[in-house]
């Protein structure tokens, strides 16, 4: 019978099928961070219950933690308790840590990848719900609560109904200055905030098979946004490519023989999805959202909507209360928002190849003077590697700030946030009310449309910019 | 986990959609290494002005909706972040049940580890709540777990979907860590399975 992707990775991973009971899985690798694991050691210590397998647990800061100079204590004490209940639960517990001084600190899914931990066939969670950035590797990966954490640290399984499989197609391809992040963006915008809710989304296409995996992680990291249990896509030679020679990825014989398994992972032509959704990639334009959900999002040569037109009372009232809280009139003109902040960063866009397209449009330029820009690599791996290539210097030159690696402004947990009433260019995940801030305002964006903005002001297509 | 079996209380409307758990619970709040000691800090952006005053128009903090133990809200509520701390809020707070037209999964799912019941009902239903919640003083509803059933002992009744073995672990307060555990032959089993083709 064919299968999907999807259920060639869960069919693989079933320990048992209990009568009247959800599946028990097995999940091949754990990732755990600072803020959603204090309350499972916890758990484990009452219960008086080991971790199972710390050989498949591995752990790092990365919500928490400042971005500024890491000689320095941590200001915050609360914060830095939770970093020192995550240095106490992995020693005592035996976990493999990448702690603050490590050179593979970063953000979790920004290292799992880096690592060569993602593989292939695997199944991976961690206690974060952008945990569907793995997927990109031909992963089943999602994210858990704090429970679940325990509960994985405990028996290394989880009970799961399994959930319905969605076809993304991406036919054609993504015009020059259009990145992953707008078909994610657009993506969204179509099938709706809860459009994959219940469903595991395997992207598919041209458009899918060409990007990097970057690219894929971008894509993949922002199912979430769409409902989805999780986003994948089968690997290839891309992905091969990416992972050989990493740190924990296989290699000689074990290298060879991954990739003959690696190489099954794929969905079989006749296979059967519950949902299939088309996109065309040549037509998307970059995306810029307006509201307070991702969902709520236009091109760059867009207008703010009026809530007249809603498609629903909800969606009307909806729509004017994003519109209050972002400070906006309908009818505006994309183009004529101007921002205080640019953010480049978080598990959605702070990879090499982010900062490299976000370089390339800054580099020459200063940044508007009204602007206050920063750059927060995702992980000490990727700045380095920006720093080898001198990205950094293109962009302390022309005005930006350059972090240390974390979560940062994502979700503002550590000192990275906005001010009231402050307006942000956003390379991360979520323009929810407050994420960023109290009172700030943030619209989604991809690197290159955060940089051009930083430059100019306001919201600006790249596909015109003068590259100097 | 406090078992829940059957709940009477008062229900608190929260007329919004796509309710997302960094409204249910900012980030500030996270920090914290204990499970408990999040109600305070329930929809903090909401209940409070800038200042740290109670901002009275917010409708959880209508006099007459102090009490709520059923949140009735918009669809897709619990979307984004998988903080546990969402639920650990809500129960802290008070509450016991949230009806919507849909839920987000992760959210749905730590509801369920912590006795917090998402009931899933239509949107007509739903819009039918909300309503009488703001027209009828001190509106309440009963929610039958073992019945799949909402009632307000008016006339209003709907039933609800739940998988059934959720259904029984909140029913029961049961662990689950503790069920996976009596499978352990077959959790070695598979581990050795593995290690054997790897």
């Amino acid at each position: 019978m064919p299968r999907t992707l999807f259920e060639k990775i869960w069919d693989a991973h079933v320990v048992r099928e209990p009568e009247d009971q959800p599946t028990l899985l097995y999940i091949d690798l754990h990732l755990v961070h600072e803020v959603t694991s204090p309350q499972a050691f916890a758990g484990l210590r009452v219960a008086s219950r080991r971790v199972r397998r710390p050989d498949l647990t591995v752990a790092t800061v990365d919500h928490n933690v400042p971005t500024t100079d890491r000689s320095l204590p941590i200001a915050d004490p609360i914060g830095a308790k939770q970093i020192n209940t995550l240095r106490r639960n992995c020693h005592d517990f035996g976990i493999q840590l990448f702690d603050i001084d490590s050179a593979e600190q970063g953000i979790v899914h920004v290292i799992g990848p880096e690592l060569g931990l993602t593989q292939p066939g695997m199944t991976v969670v961690c206690g974060d719900s952008h945990t569907s950035t793995h997927g990109a590797f031909g992963t089943l990966a999602f994210g858990i609560g704090t429970s679940e954490v325990e509960h994985v640290l405990a028996t290394q399984c989880l009970p799961q109904n399994k959930p319905r499989s969605m076809l993304i197609d991406v036919r054609g391809a993504l015009p020059e200055g259009v990145s992953a992040k707008d078909l994610a963006l657009g993506m969204i915008g179509g099938i709706g905030t809860d459009g994959a809710t219940g469903h595991v989304i395997e992207y598919a296409g041209d458009a899918v098979r060409e990007l990097s995996m970057e690219g894929r992680m971008t894509l993949c990291n922002m199912s979430i946004e769409a409902g989805a249990r999780a986003g994948m896509i089968a690997p290839d030679e891309t992905t091969f490519a990416y992972l050989q020679g990493r740190r924990f990825a296989p290699r000689g014989t074990a290298w060879t023989e991954a990739q003959d398994y690696w190489k099954t992972l794929r969905s079989d032509n006749d296979a059967r999805f519950d949902r299939k959704v088309e996109l065309d990639a040549s037509a998307l334009e970059p995306h810029v959202t307006w509201g307070t959900s991702p969902g709520m999002v236009v091109p760059v040569t867009g207008c703010v909507p009026d809530p007249a037109a809603a498609k629903s009372e909800a969606d009307r009232r909806a729509s004017e209360r994003a519109l209050e809280y972002m400070a906006l009139t309908p009818r505006t003109r994309i183009q004529d928002i101007q921002v205080d902040r640019v953010f480049i960063g978080s598990c959605t866009n702070a990879r090499i190849e982010d900062l490299r397209a976000a370089a390339r449009i800054v580099k020459g330029y200063q940044t508007n003077r009204s602007v206050n820009a920063m750059v927060v690599p995702g992980s000490q791996a990727v700045k380095r590697a920006a720093e080898s290539e001198g990205l950094d210097r293109i962009f302390r030159d022309s005005g930006f700030e350059w972090r240390e690696a974390g979560c940062s402004m994502c979700l503002g947990m550590n000192p990275d946030i906005l001010q009231p009433g402050e307006r942000c260019a956003s390379t991360s995940n979520r323009n929810f009310e407050g994420r960023q801030g109290r009172g700030g305002r943030t619209h989604l964006v991809s690197p290159m449309m955060a940089a051009a903005a930083a430059i100019t002001g306001h919201f600006t297509d790249v596909r015109e910019w003068k590259f100097k | 986990m406090t078992p829940f079996r059957t709940h009477n209380g008062t229900v608190a409307p929260l007329d919004r959609a796509n309710v997302d758990t960094d409204q249910i619970i900012p980030k500030q709040f996270l920090k914290r290494i204990e499970r408990t000691g999040f109600g305070e800090f329930l929809f903090y952006d909401w209940r409070f002005l800038p200042s740290g005053e109670l901002d009275s128009t917010f409708v959880l903090n209508e006099p007459r909706y102090r009490a709520a133990s059923i949140l009735v809200a918009g669809k897709n509520f619990g979307c984004g972040s998988s903080r546990e701390h969402a639920p650990w809020a809500l129960v802290d707070y008070g509450f016991r049940a949230v009806i919507a037209p849909s839920f987000a999964d992760i959210f749905a799912n730590n509801c369920m580890k912590n006795g917090l019941l998402p009931v899933t009902l239509g949107e007509e239903e739903v819009a039918a709540i909300i309503e009488n919640a703001r027209t009828i003083d001190n509106y309440g509803l009963t929610v039958d777990l073992e019945r799949r059933t909402v009632t307000d002992g008016r006339g209003f009744s709907a039933s609800f979907a739940i998988d059934d073995f959720q259904r029984h672990c909140l029913m029961e307060g049961l662990d689950d860590i503790g069920l996976t555990l009596l499978y352990e032959a077959d959790i070695a089993a598979y581990e050795r399975k593995r290690s054997a083709i790897g």
